[in-house]
């Protein structure tokens, strides 16, 4: 009787709000940066280990449309990480649980997060002497 | 590991039936409402009900009362004081939870869709089972408990200083919105005691005339009885009597920290 219940819809009828994204959002650029950035690390250490031509053809890929696509998408990645982690340890001191501030520091980690990752690329491209 | 999707016995059919605006309505709503019956072996499904607002009361629970009234008797729902204080008609209206008795229907934009409780199981239509809520809150031992002697000829007192740290924690009237409204309680609620109850638990931590405080942290000391709130704070914005329990939860990690240092 009790196994035939129905569980009541979630996910799909919640209406999403700043705060829960950035949660959800901590474990994706988490998982992320553990998935796609320890992968392309041990690419490119393996690359660099094996020979000339694997080295080239791992920096083909990374200098490929694709491979600039995934490097500026983890270093967004990385900043968002960097943003809600240290809101985390914030609200972990108890600071920041009032509904206004919650809002605000959340809406604050994903325009920090685009704002540092614009400015890590343009130091990187216009930065003197970097490239 | 977290199930995202429905179970496919809970999934909804489009199979819902549609009662038409009452001829000569001007202002017209519609409300669609989640319908499961244990009896007829079918899955879940959206009726849609469409009323005239000029012959109706200005909240939602008014509403699901006239269409139980006077379109669809077999509709069914809790409710009781309508006035935001018994806690019995939380459900989800338009994506959240809340009290259907406090929240008035011209706050709705569109259509006023209303499902469950999330992630409970459903007993009917709008009904979720709550044993399990309830049996939560019985294992935080929500009474005062001492060991001292009581006090001969009076009561236990408490200074209004002292009675003052009880403000936003007393008004909690466990309609399991916040509860229900917590991912973390969604995907680890036989575990996790959720935000109502740890609001709870903190009543009695924070009560100056309490003498298990000791105990009480103990018990609450666990991975996931408390340490499942990663403060996304879904409970202080649906909570319809303003209460903060994401805030209450933080005070106890305080006091398990403050407590071991």
């Amino acid at each position: 009787m009790a196994d035939s219940r129905p569980l009541s819809p979630h996910l799909s009828i919640w209406k999403w709000r700043v705060h829960m994204a950035t949660s959800i959002f901590h474990r994706i650029s988490g998982n992320a940066l553990v998935f796609a950035g320890l992968t392309l690390f041990a690419w490119w250490l393996a690359a660099a280990a094996t020979s000339k031509e694997a080295y080239a053809s791992f920096a083909a890929v990374a200098d490929s449309p694709i491979g600039w696509i995934v490097w500026v998408g983890l270093s967004w990645m990385f900043f968002q990480h960097l943003m809600s982690g240290i809101r985390h340890l914030i609200m972990d001191s108890g600071w920041g649980y009032a509904l206004g501030t919650s809002k605000m520091t959340a809406t604050w980690v994903f325009v920090g997060a685009i704002l540092l990752t614009a400015a890590f690329w343009a130091v990187f491209f216009f930065g003197p002497g970097l490239r | 590991m977290a199930e995202f999707s429905l179970p496919a016995n809970s999934k909804i059919s489009d199979k819902g039936k549609s009662y038409p605006a009452p001829a000569g309505a001007s202002r017209t709503k519609t409300f669609r409402i989640y319908r499961w019956s244990p009896d007829d072996g079918q899955n879940p499904r959206y009726d849609s009900y469409t009323i005239d607002l000029d012959d109706c009361g200005p909240m939602v629970l008014d509403a699901l009362i006239k269409i139980k009234g006077e379109i669809d008797p077999t509709l069914t729902f809790r409710r009781s004081c309508r006035e935001g204080i018994c806690g019995s008609c939380s459900m989800n209206i338009d994506g959240t939870n809340t009290l259907a008795c406090t929240l008035a229907i011209e706050d709705v934009k569109g259509d006023v869709k209303i499902t469950p409780l999330p992630h409970m199981q459903v007993v009917k239509d709008l009904v979720p089972d709550m044993t399990h809520f309830y049996a939560q809150y019985a294992s935080i031992k929500p009474w005062l408990q001492t060991v001292t002697p009581a006090p001969a000829m009076k009561e236990r007192v408490q200074s209004p200083q002292d009675r003052e740290k009880l403000d936003g924690l007393y008004e909690c009237i466990l309609c399991a919105c916040c509860s229900t409204s917590c991912p973390s309680y969604w995907w680890n609620s036989d575990r996790f005691l959720g935000p109502a109850i740890l609001l709870q638990a903190y009543r009695w931590l924070a009560d100056s005339r309490d003498e298990m405080t000791g105990e009480r942290l103990d018990q609450l000391e666990d991975p996931f009885r408390l340490y499942r709130c990663h403060t996304i704070m879904n409970c202080a914005n649906v909570c319809p009597k303003g209460l903060n329990p994401a805030k209450a939860i933080a005070e106890i990690k305080k006091m398990m920290v403050s407590r071991s240092v």
